[in-house]
């Protein structure tokens, strides 16, 4: 019996590496993830052959709870709300296996090794900072207000770091005497429910809007950590795989957004853009004239365009303009421009947040390309159209060493033509840094509501 | 330390170097579907679940922690790979 468990693990390993290696390309995306789910169920059935399973009545009926909830959150969440739903997923993820790690601990605390002590600690440990971490990050994600606290602020307080180092050294020695106390008692195991828990939190807490993709991404990674030190409670090796996989994959998506935002992860943690804001306001109060356009001229300009490139950002998303950006993409094209769509890696509150949005308006996948493939040819372009998106366009990055966000790799609209930049109004980004771009002689700007904008533009083009 | 473990470090060494270069190849406009998807796979401690819900004592306590990980794991599973589904059948190119 065990035998064909080991068996089916090994297929079902194959099955996820395959899926994931299937991901490399839109075309066989699907595939591989239909590839996915196959091995996840056969995992799941074999599990349930094991002859030491004798309680089937309540796995039932947690089986068949988390099915409809499952499904019912997947169908019914608006594809603008995907970041939320990662992150409320991921939580559940790492709360499950908090539990599994309790759970472990109450039927073994009699006959616990060092070795299964210490897993059990680590599952506890980086099961709950998962759910803790992803439930504040769904809430900041959400804007989630607590009277005049708004969740989706950093929040910052002198101090802070000092406090939260001295608390993770705190959880690691209560973590270290649970594993080697001999009493093993149950209220340790608590205290680490609870310090693990609040970490999650801390961690958070000071991060702020524009660092959330990171975030999002490095909380993927730790979810299959957990499964993964889940593994090696049970002694489990297609817990350790898959697991692995994930931690693997959160890992790379994690640097692959700090390298986009030219920072170190330390950096995104422990300070934020929050704490430079201050010194870069000010410096340059004056920048010169803001040139607004109408929707009438933009037209025009737009309708003697023969290359438009759509640089769409986190207000895309808020406006729901996404639809009405894909209408005016083919009226262009049936006029006989060429229209892309350049997507920044943090675009968005998650790694490809911009991307899942045109995908859904049924923007083809081909015209979505990455900075490095537009700028180069950026002087060639005739319009780009900066919709939502700000501090991903922001010069600064390139020209001003005082910035913070100097070093970061931009998609370089400036060198454009002419540059459209749709915006409700002259604030500033998440980051809270001037934009020069707004001042340059070839931007125009186009006040007011994303998708209103691009709409009157269509309607202009009819 | 057993071999077992020694041997399951192997398994878990591999396994991440393995996923590093599996996923440095997907394209970052499958960033979002990749990390649902991935997710959902994450959702294997249902196993986890499964395994200490069906074998634990019957104190309520234990039936209790048992089957909400075992609930909250299957969530995981099933709403990310529907939703993976879901936003991947939107990938599209044009004419097809």
């Amino acid at each position: 019996m065990s035998t064909i468990i080991q068996v089916a693990y090994l297929i079902a390993a194959f099955f996820f590496a395959f899926g994931l290696k299937m991901m490399s390309s839109p075309s066989t995306a699907r595939r591989g993830n239909l590839f996915s789910a196959l091995g996840m169920l056969l995992t799941i059935v074999v599990t349930l052959l094991h002859q030491e399973i004798v309680q089937y009545q309540w796995i039932l009926v947690g089986m068949v709870l988390g099915l409809l909830l499952g499904t019912i959150a997947a169908v019914r969440v608006p594809l603008t709300s995907m970041p939320e739903l990662v992150a409320v997923f991921n939580g559940l993820g790492g709360l499950a296996s908090l539990l599994v790690g309790w759970e472990a601990y109450n039927q073994q605390q009699h006959q616990l090794s060092w070795f299964l002590a210490t897993t059990i600690s680590l599952t506890i440990l980086i099961g709950g900072l998962t759910f803790s971490g992803s439930m504040l990050a769904w809430a900041k994600l959400k804007g989630v207000k607590f009277k005049a606290l708004e969740l989706s602020q950093p929040l910052r307080f002198s101090g802070q770091q000092i406090l939260n180092t001295l608390f993770l050294i705190g959880i690691l020695i209560l973590g270290i005497s649970f594993s080697f106390e001999p009493q093993r008692n149950q209220l340790l195991l608590l205290g680490l429910i609870g310090g693990a828990l609040l970490l999650g939190l801390t961690v958070v807490m000071p991060i702020g809007g524009a660092d959330m993709p990171i975030v999002i991404s490095l909380l993927n990674s730790y979810s299959g950590l957990a499964a993964c030190t889940v593994g090696f409670v049970m002694l489990n090796n297609i817990l350790i795989v898959a697991g692995a996989l994930v931690g693997a994959s959160g890992l790379i998506l994690t640097n692959i957004m700090c390298k986009a935002m030219n920072r170190s992860l330390a950096n995104v943690l422990f300070s934020g853009f929050g704490a430079v804001i201050d010194t870069a306001i000010g410096e340059k109060a004056d920048q010169g004239e803001v040139r607004p356009v109408n929707t009438a001229d933009a037209y025009l300009i737009l309708e003697a365009a023969s290359s438009v490139l759509i640089v769409p950002g986190y207000g895309m998303a808020v406006a729901q303009a996404q639809h009405s950006v894909r209408e005016l993409g083919e009226l262009l094209e049936a006029n006989g421009a060429e229209v892309k769509y350049a997507i920044h890696p943090v675009a968005g509150r998650m790694p490809g947040h911009m991307n899942v949005l045109l995908a859904e308006a049924n923007v083809s996948y081909d015209v979505l390309v990455e900075p490095e493939d537009v700028n180069p040819i950026m002087e060639t372009v005739d319009v780009c159209m900066v919709i939502g998106a700000n501090d991903v366009v922001n010069p600064d990055a390139k020209e001003n060493e005082g910035s913070p966000i100097y070093g970061m790799p931009i998609i370089e609209v400036d060198r454009a033509k002419t540059v459209f930049v749709l915006k409700r109004s002259m604030a500033s980004g998440f980051a809270g840094i001037q934009n020069p771009l707004f001042f340059k002689s070839n931007t125009r700007m186009l006040f007011g509501d994303a998708k209103e904008s691009v709409s009157s533009v269509v309607a202009e083009f009819k | 330390m057993s071999n077992e473990i020694v041997f399951l470090m192997f398994i878990f060494m591999l396994a991440i170097f393995l996923g590093v270069e599996l996923i440095s190849k997907v394209p970052a406009t499958l960033h979002t579907p990749l990390m649902s998807g991935s997710n959902a796979i994450s959702g294997i401690a249902l196993i986890g679940a499964l395994l200490v819900a069906g074998t634990g004592n019957n104190s309520i306590l234990s039936t209790i922690i048992g089957v909400t990980a075992v609930t909250l794991a299957t969530v995981n599973v099933v709403g990310g790979y529907l939703v993976t589904q879901r936003m991947l059948t939107m990938f599209k190119k044009k004419g097809k």
